[in-house]
């Protein structure tokens, strides 16, 4: 598992690293996704890294003995979690890997804060959750 | 045709980093916020190795470098202002993360399982998305959202 996450977090370091120098583009996946789903605001090369995002673990699934991972979490949770993702990242510019990843690797003061925003809130909100379910 | 390559085999190395690490799986990530219980602390592990490898990149590298090698120059955010729709929308996206145990990156890897439950989030997050903009163009007309 720790192996896991390193190898993981720095494959994660070198798309991002790959992104940039190849594009100049920063690897938001909210901002990332937006142009890629969108008519309006499509961009090719957005649409060509959401493919490869799902090619990815598809590709491990299929060569190695991978196992997906189970969503035992309620379709309640999952929309209303997905709707307030949505909302937050268009408002916050960002998510974990345009703000946590890319932006304090820039030492960009506005990802820092928004970093530390959004994982306190998490911690909070978990925390309530686990008091009611 | 090798700007949308590499673009592609971008995109790959970040799905694959997402599903080795443990991210795709929401009860990693709640596990991870659950600081009170049952912590997983494996996460920090990721971000962290995670961000050694663009700090230092975009700290040492970038500014050597005249710019991208498939584009005209580096796109960075230009926004700087640290203002209440960055906290909100940031205290939003916490909310959402923490309810769900997703965030967008997990999300579209995730589409790799054929997991029903992943698409409904992803539709909510698009349907999120809209709302803001909407919202946006409500509070401050003709002002566009920037995304980092």
């Amino acid at each position: 598992m720790i192996q896991g996450s390193l190898i993981g977090g720095g494959l994660i370091g070198l798309a991002s690293v790959a992104l940039m120098l190849s594009q100049g583009r920063i690897a938001g996946i909210s901002s990332i996704t937006y142009r890629a789903i969108f008519p309006s605001a499509l961009e090719p090369w957005a649409l060509c890294f959401v493919v490869g995002l799902v090619l990815g673990p598809l590709l491990l699934l299929i060569t190695t003995d991978f196992v997906a991972p189970v969503f035992d979490g309620s379709w309640t949770t999952i929309l209303i979690g997905g709707f307030f993702v949505g909302v937050g990242t268009r408002f916050g510019s960002g998510c974990t890997s345009g703000h946590g990843v890319c932006g304090i690797g820039r030492g960009s003061a506005r990802s820092l804060i928004a970093t530390l925003t959004f994982m306190i809130v998490g911690v909070i909100t978990v925390f309530l959750l686990g008091l009611v379910v | 045709m090798r700007i949308y390559a590499s673009a592609l085999l971008s995109g790959m190395v970040f799905g694959l980093g997402l599903a080795i690490s443990g991210m795709t799986d929401p009860a990693n990530i709640q596990g991870f916020l659950d600081i009170t219980r049952d912590w997983r602390p494996h996460l920090a592990l990721v971000m962290g190795s995670a961000l050694v490898v663009s700090g230092l990149f975009f700290q040492i590298v970038v500014p050597r470098l005249k710019g991208p090698l498939f584009a005209a120059s580096f796109m960075m955010p230009l926004a700087s202002a640290v203002d209440q729709k960055l906290i909100g929308g940031a205290a939003l996206f916490g909310l959402g993360w923490g309810i769900s145990g997703l965030c967008p990156g997990p999300a579209i890897a995730g589409l790799a399982y054929l997991e029903p439950k992943i698409l409904g989030f992803i539709v909510a997050m698009a349907l999120g998305f809209k709302v803001a903009d909407w919202l946006s163009a409500q509070m401050v007309p003709k002002q566009s959202v920037q995304q980092v």
